[in-house]
Order: C-alpha cells, then sequence, then structure tokens
C-alpha cells in the first residue's frame, strides 16, 4: 500500500530561477525502507521537505504537481496535522534542537499534541532509551558533542512513533559504531512497529543491508528507482557517482577480471560467503 | 612542526578532555585522527591553531608555544576548517567567504581575485560565486568553508571531519585533492570517522580514546587490529571485514585495499583452476 505517492512534482524556491525538484514521480509503500541518495546538492532534502509540508507552507515557493503523505494531500494540510504521520530528523541537530533539557526538547512534540502527562512520560523514556540517551536527559542539547545531539534529535522524532519517519543523514557525526547502533535503532523501528523509513544517506556501506528501495536522484530528478542489488550494480549508478559499497564493488572488479560470483553481494557477510564458495569448488 | 607536550586540557565545566597527549607531527605529513565521539579528536585539533590553549603541558608550532602567539597569526600558517561549516561561515557571498581571510591577511586586491578564482574553481562552486552560503546544501557549504581556507594557501592544513555531507564524487575528488595537498609537502591533517577514506589514502593513523592517544601506525596497521578498533568504537573497512572473515580459507587479514584484494583473490582463484 502507498504511503507517499508523488506525481511530476516540481518545486522552486522563492528567488530561485530553476526548480530544486523536477518532475518526481515516486511510490513508497508503507514499510518501505527507503536509501534516498545522489549527488550534494541534487535535491534530496527538498524533497524530504515535500513529503512533511515544510514544502509548501514553510518554505512557500511555487509547488506544482501532486503530492499525497498518509492519505493526505500535503497541499491541503497544515505542518502540524502531517506531523502526526510524517517525523523529520534534520541533517544538522543544531537547527532542530533549542530546549533546555533533552528530556524537554524529546517531549515537545508531544507537548503539541496534548498528551496526557503519564504517557508522555513513558514516550520520552522509551525514546531516550531506543536513542541511547537515557543518561543525558537532563544535559543542555547545546553542550552536547555533534553526535550526543544527533542521537537528541533522533529521539525527540521517535518520541512521537510517526508513521513515516525521514532522516536526513542522522548519523553524519557519529563514529562507525554509534552509527551502526543507530540504523540498528531505526531498523528495528522498521521491522517491528513497521514504520515507514526514508534515510538520506551517502554512506550506503553503513546502510545498505537494513534497505528493501533505493531512490536515486540527479539534478533534481530521480534518475534510479529499485532494490539496492538493482541500483548498486547499474552502470549508471557508477556514471552519478553513488558510493557503490566496496562489498559490492570486489563482486564488480572480479567480474572485470573474469571471474563471475553466484550473485551479486550487497553486505560483507553475503560477499565473504560467496568467496568461500568460490575458494572451496575450483 | 607541530609537537604536543604532556597535552593536558579541561573544559571550564571540569571536563577532562585531553589526558597527557604526546605526539609530533612533521612538515610534509598527512596524519588522520580517529575514535569514537568525545574521544577529544577535536579538542586536539583545536590546539593546532590556538584556538584552545593547554591546561597543562604544551604545543608548539614550528618551535613557538601556542601560548605566545594570537591565533591570528597561527592561522596564516595553520588553516582550520570546522566540522559545522555554519560554524565557520556568516558572509553574504560564497566570494566574500572567500576572500575574507585574504583581505585580513593584507593581500593585494589582485591577488585576492586570482586566491578567489582558484578556490572556487577548485571546489567546483564557481556557479555560486554571488550565492548566499546559507542558500547551498549541507555538502557544498562544506566546500565553501574549505574552500575559503585554502585560498590563503596555509601550510598546515587541519580538517575537521570533510567527508560530511559529500557525495562519493566530491569524496573522491577531495580525497585525490588531499593526496595533491600532501604531494606538495604540506601538512595535512584529517579528524575522520570515515575508514573506508582512510583505507583508501593510507595515512598515518592516530587512535583516540578518552582523551589519551590509544595506539598509532599507518592505517594498514590499525584499521585491521580488531581489537584495537573495537575499542575506538570504528568499524573495519569493508574489504577487512572480508578477509577477516574468510581467514580460516588461510588469507591475509591485513587487507584494507580493494585493487589489493581483488589480486590476491584472482590470485588464490586462478591458483585453483
Amino acid at each position: 500500500m502507498a504511503v507517499i505517492e508523488t506525481r511530476d512534482l516540481t518545486y522552486t524556491y522563492p528567488g530561485a530561477t530553476e526548480p530544486s525538484i523536477k518532475e518526481v514521480s515516486i511510490t513508497i509503500n508503507k514499510g518501505d525502507f527507503v536509501i534516498l541518495t545522489g549527488p550534494s546538492g541534487c535535491g534530496k532534502t527538498t524533497l524530504c521537505r515535500c513529503f512533511n509540508g515544510l514544502i509548501p507552507h514553510f518554505y512557500n515557493g511555487n509547488l506544482e504537481g501532486e503530492i499525497v503523505v498518509a492519505g493526505l494531500n500535503v497541499n491541503d494540510q497544515q505542518i502540524h496535522q502531517l506531523a502526526r504521520h510524517v517525523g523529520l530528523v534534520f541533517q544538522n541537530p543544531e537547527n532542530q534542537l533549542f530546549a533546555l533539557s533533552v528530556e524537554k526538547d524529546v517531549a515537545f512534540g508531544l507537548e503539541n499534541f496534548a498528551m496526557p502527562r503519564d504517557e508522555m512520560r513513558k514516550r520520552v523514556d522509551w525514546a531516550l532509551q531506543m536513542a541511547g540517551i537515557t543518561e543525558l536527559s537532563e544535559r543542555p542539547p547545546h553542550e552536547l558533542s555533534g553526535g550526543q545531539q544527533q542521537r537528541v534529535a533522533i529521539a525527540s522524532v521517535l518520541a512521537m512513533q510517526p508513521d513515516i519517519m525521514i532522516l536526513d543523514e542522522p548519523t553524519s557525526f557519529l563514529d562507525p559504531v554509534g552509527a551502526q547502533k543507530i540504523f540498528e535503532v531505526i531498523n528495528e523501528l522498521n521491522k517491528k512497529l513497521g514504520i515507514t523509513i526514508i534515510l538520506v544517506e551517502h554512506r550506503l556501506d553503513l546502510a545498505a543491508k537494513y534497505a528493501n528501495h533505493v531512490i536515486v536522484m540527479d539534478e533534481g530528478k530521480v534518475v534510479l528507482n529499485g532494490t539496492p542489488r538493482e541500483i548498486f550494480t547499474s552502470e549508471e549508478a557508477r556514471l552519478i557517482g553513488v558510493g557503490i559499497p566496496k562489498a559490492t564493488k570486489l563482486y564488480q572488479h572480479l567480474k572485470q577480471n573474469g571471474i563471475q560470483l553466484k550473485t551479486v553481494p550487497v553486505t560483507t557477510e553475503e560477499t565473504a560467503n560467496l568467496l568461500r564458495e568460490a575458494l572451496k569448488h575450483d | 612542526m607541530i609537537e604536543a607536550k604532556d597535552l593536558h586540557f579541561s573544559y571550564p565545566t571540569g571536563i577532562e578532555a585531553l589526558r597527557g597527549i604526546n605526539l609530533t607531527i612533521n612538515d610534509g605529513e598527512f596524519l588522520a585522527v580517529m575514535g569514537q565521539n568525545g574521544a577529544g579528536k577535536t579538542t586536539l585539533v583545536k590546539h593546532f591553531n590556538g584556538l584552545l590553549k593547554p591546561t597543562k603541558g604544551e604545543v608548539r608550532v614550528n618551535g613557538v608555544s601556542t601560548r605566545d602567539v594570537s591565533v591570528a597569526k597561527l592561522a596564516r600558517n595553520v588553516g582550520f576548517v570546522f566540522q559545522n561549516p555554519d560554524h565557520q561561515l556568516f558572509s553574504e557571498t560564497v566570494e566574500e567567504e572567500i576572500a575574507f581571510a585574504l583581505k585580513n591577511f593584507g593581500f593585494e586586491e589582485a591577488v585576492i581575485e586570482k586566491q578567489v578564482d582558484w578556490a572556487l574553481n577548485l571546489l567546483e562552486i564557481t556557479k555560486y560565486r554571488k550565492t548566499s552560503p546559507f542558500m547551498l546544501s549541507g555538502g557544498e557549504r562544506k566546500r565553501v568553508a574549505l574552500a575559503s581556507i585554502l585560498a590563503w594557501d596555509p601550510q598546515v592544513i587541519i580538517l575537521d571531519e570533510p567527508t560530511i555531507g559529500q557525495d562519493y564524487q566530491q569524496k573522491e575528488k577531495l580525497q585525490q585533492f588531499i593526496l595533491q595537498l600532501n604531494a606538495q609537502k604540506k601538512t595535512v591533517v584529517v579528524v575522520t570517522h570515515d575508514v573506508e577514506f582512510v583505507a583508501e589514502c593510507n595515512p598515518r593513523v592516530i587512535l583516540m580514546s578518552q582523551g589519551k592517544i590509544l595506539a598509532e601506525g599507518i592505517a594498514e596497521e590499525i584499521l585491521t587490529n580488531q581489537k584495537l578498533v573495537a575499542q575506538a568504537s570504528i568499524v573495519p573497512p569493508q574489504i577487512t571485514q572480508i578477509f577477516l572473515e574468510l581467514a580460516d580459507l588461510g588469507l591475509p587479514t591485513n587487507v584494507i585495499d580493494v585493487h589489493e584484494a581483488t589480486k590476491i583473490l584472482l590470485d588464490r582463484l586462478r591458483e585453483r583452476q
């Protein structure tokens, strides 16, 4: 079932001469784990802003085409109505956090929903725990490290338990183990709670194994749309400069040298298993 | 040359971020500083251009203690590109941003113009020269921040997480470009979590943990040492992960590069045919 559907979506920021996204027609199904990627400046963040109504309601500008999110026509809805369905974790956590304590920041969205106090308490604790920052609950967000701030930003969106969660490079400031933990949290939200995930990410090596759907944008357009396996082996992806994981690259290098592994691997485990088989068989 | 001797640093809040760092960075060296969030990486490199001064111990840049020189003076030799470009950018246009430091250093108008053009071109942001940096994407802002430092041609370039928000092609270019700076005998210090980036550049690496240096060596040694890597909250490069997985088949476990990996596998597979 489609949870996001756009048709010929084109958007131009106020004062800009050229649209930032052009004729975007995509379908995202409920429960999908989508990686949205493409060169910097290609329109990924702009597209995400359409999903939660920041475009056109906050940024103004000119939006053409159709966009339906969680059954709601974005053009007719206010941001706060969409916010019940769509949570956005900003690329730069400093643009999102503002309260005097982590706990208050995480509770803010729920306060706006007028949630009863007890339930709010539970939700906040749960979100802090899921993001692994329970011990930071009393700290002022602006004193935290970039990585810790990213976790707070995730927790504050998580607390709202949205149907769709959009994360704009949510781990860019985190060390690899920290990033992996966040991806695992996101994966759990996706697999256990059925939350649809849209992850804007360049580091496909870390995220690829969780996704079932990859969308590649270039110069405002959607240029590739398919499963990770399809995208990572396509010549177009290489030409656009999608960061093919090394696990898949090794497969490609071997293929160029006349060694064909049985299937296209997306993760290190898959590559290792295929190699093990090849090394034993021959 | 940059030397840190028994460097300690505590923030006013009392948090001890650096606890006895001893480190020498030679001229023309390429160094990657890695380690978990909060290990003290950024705090350490902020000492190299005097943004922070040691609480105890000292840092010497070209033989002079950073306590005795202003940041403005150190900056001429040591350029610092912040992790978050929004902490650095403030001008109305990209062009003005890049010209700012050059003006402060008192370069002639003609030189400024030439350097600005050069830096815009290098980072592929010429088309944004009249645009406000704040209209640009995160990755593009990062390139503006880098251009504004490179424009005055400092001897030492410190990059705090340069690959964040950069797409693959930009990352490849950045990598070429860092290697090129290094080939020109510039000293390059990169703070990064990006193991794949480090695996491809193979610089000298220092691993930090809890305000101390946990280990140092070339990337190939450090990134393939499972114990160290885990201690520093790093995941080994994908190629290393694959080879570690296949160690029982007699494959080497110290491989970080995809080309080297391909060669080893081809030899093994062909041998068997």
